[in-house]
């Protein structure tokens, strides 16, 4: 390798919204930024934390709450980082039991994922087992901090379920929530594809709504770096930015979806069936088996230029999650700081984007 | 001496567990208990009731472990993260070695760090050990391909087994390389070839 280019090493876990590390380093994006760019796949986003946090990477594929948690000093090994890029926007969904979900079509649940009709078929579900006095039932995410674990919330909340009471939620890592829901282990689970369609395709799950319909367009995974690397290193991160976007653009671009997920399905990468991959990455989704495909504008989303600036409003509106699941103590001051992580200014710089433009305004499926 | 301090070692490779086990138990610590899968952990932590815990970062259900801890501090049974940010040089250590401790608030730094680096030097041991494996069995790997280019070159050019190391080791030298490269060539070569 050419002497020289600027190491980085990058964390990552296998999913698909890895798509822009990964593009980046293996079709030269990074190169051509004069970044050698060196990712280490990661198993848990604990090790993400923990590595990121001793320097073994300089950044890392992360979820979009988890600098926050960070920067707040919620989570264990935590230190003050900041969100400079979106990798990904949507590619979550949640998905029950084929039993449960027979259940909620005699309730009347949409079959396209509507999430009020979805939310509202599952409520009346667990009311009924509530007031019996059954078992709750058990939704698995992937991390206490993370999108996931607030869209759960969110959707189970809005059709006036309380999550900490009228089910259970249990944290379960991605690749294995399938064999979860199998085992009858958890009745449903909110995770990022291909894990969802994963269960679809055997036969033992169906999708009820995903994070596009709960809240479109909205930030799932960001490139995470600590402040002190930022600091240090304004113009390496500057060139991994621009790297990252341009590798976006590529992962966004139709035609390149059938290489996408060829390269996603590698068993150094996701190590999955390339046919699960297809879904997310163009659009085309099945929700349940031997449904027919249909499609879902910006399922998953990947884009460089202005899509990927993380806004200040994001990180407003996730600690605002934090607050209300009793993560966190209510306080302008730390939610400030969230803001702050997810400030526009380092991405904008780096690719000499237009600073006048306004924020776009948050808008969930129920406001 | 170490008054009886709980340790839950959580590890799903056996060996390396019991490594760890043994170490513990040597420095006088009888009450370790091994655990290699998930599955119903929480209930069994409430029954162990461990002062600490120790998880290999290999586990990827780490994020599920620390959500029960989260879980369980809402019920008052305060859990945290051992390697307190102060002593950042245990914890690069620690996550080195691929090893991580957790222990139930409130006991004292010294009791603990005893602990955490006895699994961290057993980590390590477990690692060279898999390490000095690996290299045992490339190197016998090494020696067949050298064998067979030799039993090549005996054939081919009526050479007698010294002569046709000889041959290898000579041709390495001329050309700066080592002697399994030359001989792999020659081996890939001559399956072209057809033998």
């Amino acid at each position: 390798m050419d002497p020289n280019l600027r190491p980085v090493i990058a964390g990552f876990i296998p999913l698909l919204d890895c798509a822009v590390p990964v593009v980046a380093s293996e079709l030269g994006f990074a190169e051509e930024e004069g970044i050698a760019l060196k990712l280490v796949r990661e198993t848990s986003w604990a090790n993400i934390r923990d590595r990121i946090s001793v320097g073994h990477f300089d950044v890392a594929h992360m979820l979009a709450p988890m600098p926050i948690a960070a920067t707040l000093n919620l989570t264990s090994l935590a230190v003050p980082m900041k969100a400079p890029m979106l990798l990904g926007l949507g590619g979550n969904a949640i998905t029950v039991s084929t039993d449960l979900w027979q259940q909620m079509t005699d309730t009347g649940a949409d079959l396209k994922g509507d999430p009020v009709s979805t939310g509202k078929a599952l409520a009346s579900l667990v009311f009924s087992r509530y007031s019996n006095g059954n078992q709750p039932l058990r939704f698995g995410v992937v991390h206490p901090f993370s999108g996931h674990a607030y869209e759960l919330r969110y959707w189970l909340a809005a059709a006036g379920v309380d999550p900490d009471n009228h089910v259970e939620i249990a944290v379960l890592a991605p690749q294995v929530m399938a064999d979860a829901l199998r085992a009858k282990q958890i009745d449903g689970y909110c995770v990022g594809e291909p894990w969802n369609t994963a269960a679809v395709s055997a036969g033992t799950g169906r999708i009820v709504t995903y994070k596009q319909a709960i809240w479109p367009d909205s930030p799932e995974k960001v490139l995470g770096v600590t402040q002190t690397w930022a600091e240090r290193n304004p113009e390496t991160l500057s060139a991994l930015l621009r790297a990252f976007s341009a590798a976006a653009d590529w992962c966004a671009s139709p035609e390149n979806a059938g290489h996408l997920s060829g390269i996603l399905s590698r068993s150094d990468l996701l190590s999955c069936p390339l046919e699960i991959c297809m879904p997310a990455i163009t659009g085309q989704m099945r929700f349940g088996t031997g449904e027919p495909e249909f499609s879902v504008p910006g399922f998953l989303s990947f884009s460089g230029g202005t899509k990927a600036v993380p806004m200040p409003a994001h990180g407003r509106w996730f600690f605002e999650q934090m607050v209300r699941w009793r993560q966190a103590l209510a306080s302008e001051e730390a939610s400030l700081q969230a803001e702050a992580v997810f400030s526009p200014q380092i991405y904008r710089t780096a690719l000499g984007l237009d600073e006048s433009w306004l924020e776009p305004a948050i808008k969930l499926f129920d406001a | 001496m170490n008054g009886g301090l709980s340790i839950l070692v959580i590890d799903d490779n056996k060996i390396r567990a019991s490594i760890i086990e043994e170490g513990l138990q040597d420095a006088g610590h009888d009450k370790v208990i091994v655990v290699h899968q998930m599955d119903g952990l929480v209930r069994q932590i409430a029954d162990i009731n461990p002062d600490v815990i120790v998880i290999d970062l290999e586990n990827p259900n780490r994020d599920q472990l620390e959500h029960m801890f989260q879980v369980s501090r809402a019920v008052h049974r305060p859990i945290a993260m051992f390697v307190d940010s102060a002593d950042s040089h245990s914890i690069e250590a620690a996550v080195d070695a691929g090893v991580s401790a957790y222990v139930v608030d409130g006991l004292r730094r010294e009791r603990v760090k005893p602990i955490l680096d006895m699994a961290i030097s057993r980590f390590r041991a477990f690692s060279k050990l898999e390490n000095d494996l690996e290299e045992a069995r490339t190197e016998l790997a090494d020696r067949k391909t050298v064998d067979r280019a030799k039993g090549i070159l005996m054939k081919s050019k009526g050479l007698s087994e010294q002569e046709a190391y000889d041959l290898l080791r000579r041709t390495a030298m001329n050309q700066s390389r080592k002697i399994i490269d030359v001989a792999q060539s020659l081996v890939i070569a001559s399956g072209l070839l057809g033998d």
